[in-house]
């Protein structure tokens, strides 16, 4: 029944040196690059975003009796250190549902706390409010903020379907198939002018970019799935991707 | 002798019936009347469950005083009496029912004062309150409503006075996780009823001895033991292999080829059972009987995916005696008795022996009669397979598997319900769980981290101590938190993670081409969501006898049209493998090196035996024979281990990966039941005449150390058994009170608690569990680890210009198969640059 496949040539070995990375987006006519593990830096403003955090989900469920992992903040703080050691930001946003609930501050554990402050030091650090996480908290640093505006761009949780918009909530996820076998995986959801992030947290699931809400969202289906591969994006028409 | 042991009733009955009592009926009578319990191994048609429950019976008839008088006051308080006297457990809800039937009779024709009823999942809430309030005498049930009844305060009322429990189709019962439950139950009921005994039903098994052990409470030493009662045996079967006409195929499992020939057997029998390995077989010979069935006989369908409904329906069927023949899967192993059946046709492997003569053993109850049995093999090896089960059905061999070491994910379980039936001490529980035979040899290190998990995880950060499910109060008693956890655990209770199941549903027609999807429609039965997940809208493939269009998903429900495409277009709709086993596999190999035997096959299959002696060697009985050669630009390395597709999977999992470390760039593999073959650029052959590559380095048992820990990271099987192991502990619920939580999001989020926990807690308990379920479920690592040492210094290699006779059924599955790998990236890639050109031309 088993059989792999590998291509053993290098996948990008057809791009010129000057032909954009796969990885570049532009929103807005902004220039953007979308990093495979599902953040957004924007280099002209050393911005980096990152959605759907979910801190504390594991202790969130644990609260209601099901006693997930412990793990998962760790987990997603220290994939998000990895993006600021390799980018340095100067300022960090997290595009809401930065907590899974609302007492979700207060569960964090104080290795994690710390670990956030260490992010935080030494750049600006805006937590933007989303559905899980309506009030500002305290002990978690930062400032709070409902939207966030820089040059032509509007940063916010939920997305309007207004142009130059770039927004989460809604986890999306794209699946393709190919020779038989369908793929799974987090996606940037986007036209010309408007951004899904995938969500980032250790624990978050995704929606179908197939789902009404997309289309909703889009007018139509005439967005790109940008696939998030291991170290590279994978760009799909979202009229090819399946539903689930 | 007979008089002493059966009341003057009884055996007027027997006479009645034209029946003596049997030898071994009376001997369970004498065990119970000692105190015995006792392990009864008889064929099918022996009058096995009469004998189970004769003791109780006839203990039962002397139960003159009425029972009315329930609620006892004691002064300070009431105390209840006259609990249940006997319990029967099956692993199916629809034998319990059909045994109920059958006591039935007895027991009115006798005119017993004895009630009996069954409690399965069915069984409306007012009739098991009555059950709990007012005992039965018999309760006929299964083990996951033993354990249900076990969570709950009035256990040690309904089950105090217990004097028996009688445990059908053993054998079957203890190869699961159901079997872990059930002993951990049994456990618990002898600390309820230590008066009580246990009566244990099972087909012919290797280890009796093992069932034995499983019936009674072990002992801290040594071993206790039930007593052995072994029925005379019924007649020698009468097992042929069908000598075909045709030509035999190379591969595949269809075995078009003898279809005139199967159907010429019904035709020539009363009522025929056709058993076949998988569902999608069955679809298939299910289809192409119907397509010659010039005669119009009444030929049936059933495999365990077909709607419940449906498949009584044709069970009902079959016992009034309207049908010619059935086709189905091993969903016909156990069960009801149809005395009316007098020839059992396996197509495809036998698989095992034991598994063999269970099915043979289906045919022709009638004790004294041989049955009779036709083998049809699918293809080459298949023939050798054949040879071999008729060998080791005339040597009466056994290969069952050796009984199950106790899971931990299903302690867990346990666990937590024993907390919600009442408070417990982790000593004692302790000691009641080593009673039970699959975890006599359980450490207190892994009881306590299943009792910390319940509590509050497992986790070596103690995060969750303030929402802990159970908690350890100052009489040193661990008890449930909140009345919630005990209505939770209710609900999701039992071992059985069916692969994600989804419904079919058969659309209404569409009204004037809309292209709205009415809901609602008949359901057909269910698929398994991976098998789905393959599907693009259109496509058409063969089930519940039907070829069907896939038109969408909605929910958890798959809608489907029927199709007029005379060509299913995917072929495989897998389901319910069994790997052969590992005696089999041995003779097989045993035959293949020995020209004397080929003399007893088919002359087409000798002659392929014969030219590959000529152009490549058969190895000798324990050595693994690897050939390597070129072929359309590609070069390929074929083994045959024999030890099963799961195990060669997991090998070449493993080859690729050291291939490729090696600099060789592998491409691909494919394995079967047989063989395995690796493919890639480089010259293999070359590599290993050149001193470059080492067979015995490349086969070395340390593959099962790093390389398997590495693959087992990203592996999607292992992540579907850690999914099944984190539901049955209860780490992932499946149902919550006032919703149904999608299968969807459970699946989800089970790789992602993998990933996580791999990474922060590799020794957690799940893994722990979840890593033994890969020894011998999906992965089969145990069986791949005993070969890799088995052929350590013993590879034959032989470098040949072209392929092999011998390799021939393993390429031939190249391309055919479904594809299933790990690779997802290079999928993504492939049909990313598939798009470019697409664009660019």
């Amino acid at each position: 029944m088993a059989k792999r496949t590998r291509n053993p040539e290098p996948l990008d070995s057809g791009s010129g040196a000057n032909a954009p990375s796969r990885n570049d987006i532009e929103i807005s006519s902004v220039p953007l690059i979308a990093d495979p593990s599902g953040a957004l830096y924007w280099p002209e403003h050393g911005i980096l975003a990152v959605a759907d955090l979910h801190l504390e989900k594991g202790s969130s469920y644990a609260a209601r009796g099901q006693m997930l992992p412990p793990y998962d903040t760790a987990a997603t703080l220290a994939r998000l250190a990895r993006l600021i050691a390799q980018y340095a930001p100067r300022a960090v946003i997290a595009l809401g549902d930065s907590f899974h609930d609302r007492k979700g501050p207060a569960r964090l554990l104080d290795g994690d706390r710390a670990s956030l402050t260490a992010l935080q030091r030494g750049r600006d650090w805006i937590w933007i409010t989303g559905n899980h996480d309506p009030e500002p908290a305290e002990n978690v640093g930062g400032v709070f903020q409902e939207t966030m505006q820089v040059g032509a761009l509007t940063f916010r949780h939920l997305p309007t379907g207004a142009a130059h918009e770039v927004c989460g909530h809604l986890h999306p996820v794209a699946r393709v198939s190919h020779r038989g076998r369908a793929v799974r995986r987090r996606c940037f959801a986007a036209d010309a002018t408007r951004m899904v992030m995938p969500a980032f947290g250790a624990f978050t699931g995704g929606l179908n970019v197939r789902d009404a809400a997309f289309a909703d969202l889009f007018g139509t289906l005439s967005f790109t799935a940008h696939m998030l591969g291991t170290d590279r994006l994978y760009a799909f028409s979202a009229k090819r991707c399946l539903a689930d | 002798m007979q008089t002493e042991l059966l009341p003057e009733n009884f055996a007027q009955w027997f006479a009645s019936r034209g029946w003596t009592p049997r030898a071994h009926q009376l001997d369970l009578l004498t065990k119970a009347k000692a105190g015995r319990s006792a392990l009864l191994i008889a064929p099918t048609g022996g009058g096995k469950t009469l004998a189970g429950f004769l003791p109780s019976l006839v203990e039962l008839s002397g139960n003159s005083a009425p029972r009315s008088k329930k609620l006892v006051s004691t002064g300070s308080h009431i105390r209840r009496e006259g609990g249940l006297h006997t319990l029967y457990i099956s692993p199916l809800k629809a034998l319990a029912v059909d045994i109920a039937r059958n006591l039935e009779t007895p027991v009115r024709e006798m005119k017993l004062p004895i009630r009996l009823e069954t409690r399965t999942g069915d069984t409306p809430a007012s009739k098991r309150q009555r059950q709990r309030r007012d005992p039965l005498d018999i309760l006929l049930t299964t083990p996951e409503q033993l354990a249900l009844l076990l969570a709950s305060a009035d256990a040690p009322f309904l089950f105090g006075s217990l004097r028996r429990v009688v445990l059908d189709e053993l054998h079957s019962l203890v190869l699961s996780k159901r079997g872990d439950l059930l002993s951990l139950g049994m456990a618990r009921l002898f600390q309820l009823a230590p008066q009580m005994t246990t009566v244990g039903l099972s087909a012919t098994v290797a280890e009796p001895d093992e069932l034995c052990r499983f019936l009674v409470p072990q002992p801290l030493e040594g071993q206790a033991s039930a007593d052995l009662v072994i029925a005379q045996a019924g007649a020698q079967p009468d097992v042929s292999m069908l000598d075909t006409q045709a030509r035999l195929p190379w591969a595949g499992h269809s075995a078009r080829h003898a279809l005139q020939e199967i159907y010429g057997l019904i035709e020539r029998h009363k009522t025929t059972l056709i058993f076949v390995n998988t569902r999608s077989q069955a679809e298939f010979t299910f289809q192409s009987l119907w397509g010659i069935n010039d005669d119009n006989l009444a030929i049936a369908l059933h495999h365990g995916s077909l709607d419940v409904a449906q498949r009584r329906k044709v069970e009902d069927a079959m016992s009034a005696g309207k049908l010619r023949a059935v086709v189905c899967t091993s969903s016909l192993d156990l069960g009801v008795d149809w005395g009316d059946v007098d020839l059992v046709i396996n197509i495809g492997a036998p698989k095992g022996s034991s598994r063999l003569m269970q099915r043979v053993g289906r045919s022709n109850h009638r004790y004294d009669e041989p049955s009779k049995a036709v083998l049809v093999p699918a293809n080459r090896f298949e023939v050798l397979e054949c040879r071999a089960a008729i060998d080791a059905v005339a040597a009466n061999a056994q290969d069952t598997p050796p009984l199950r070491t106790g899971a931990l994910d299903v302690l867990c379980q346990h666990i937590l319900g024993r907390a919600v039936g009442e408070p417990f001490h982790s000593d004692e529980l302790f000691a009641e769980v080593r009673s039970a035979a699959p975890y006599a040899s359980l450490t207190r290190t892994d009881f306590d981290d299943a009792v910390d998990f319940v509590a509050t995880g497992g986790y070596a950060l103690k995060a969750y101590e303030r929402f802990a499910k159970i908690r350890q109060t100052k009489d040193g008693k661990w008890r449930v938190t909140h009345p919630r956890v005990a209505q939770r655990y209710r609900m999701n209770i039992g071992t059985i993670v069916e692969a994600d199941m989804l419904k079919v549903r058969l659309m209404r027609s569409r009204r004037g081409g809309s292209k709205m999807i009415q809901r609602g429609g008949r359901v057909l039965g269910q698929v398994e969501e991976y098998f789905v997940e393959m599907l693009s809208v259109g496509d058409t493939f063969v089930f519940a006898g039907e070829i069907l269009r896939y038109e969408a998903l909605v929910g958890s429900e798959v809608y489907v049209s029927r199709s007029s495409d005379p060509d299913p277009k995917v072929p495989a709709y897998e389901g319910g493998k069994f790997p052969l086993s590992t005696y089999l596999a041995a003779r097989v190999r045993g035959i293949l090196a020995d020209p004397a035997a080929w003399r007893a096959l088919p002359d087409q299959v000798r002659e392929w035996l014969e030219i590959q002696a000529w152009r490549s060697l058969l190895p000798p009985a324990g050595d693994l024979l690897v050939e390597t050669f070129p072929r359309g630009g590609n070069h390929y390395l074929v083994c045959y281990p024999f030890e099963g597709r799961l195990a060669h999977q997991t090998l070449g999992m493993l080859l690729t990966r050291r291939l490729e470390r090696a600099g060789l760039r592998p491409l691909g593999f494919v394995a079967n039941e047989y063989a395995l073959a690796v493919w890639g650029l480089r010259d293999l052959g070359l590599s290993i005449a050149r001193q470059q590559l080492s067979l015995n380095d490349l086969f070395a048992e340390d593959m099962l150390g790093d390389d398997l820990e590495e693959w087992l990271a990203e592996s999607a099987l292992m992540k579907r058994t850690f999914r099944s192991c984190a539901i049955i502990a209860g780490l992932i619920e499946r149902r919550f009170p006032g919703e149904e939580k999608s299968r969807r999001q459970v699946t989800m989020s089970t790789d992602l608690i993998y990933d996580v926990l791999r990474k922060h807690q590799p020794d957690h308990i799940l893994l722990r569990a979840a890593r033994a379920d890969a020894a011998t479920g999906l992965l089969d690592i145990k069986r791949l680890a005993e070969m890799l040492s088995r052929i350590q210094g013993r590879i034959v290699h032989k470098s040949l210009d072209h392929v092999s006779p011998l390799a021939v059924p393993v390429m031939l599955e190249i391309g055919r198969e479904t594809v299933y790998g790990e690779a997802s990236d290079t999928l993504l890639a492939e049909a990313a640059d598939e798009l470019v050109k697409e664009a660019m031309s």
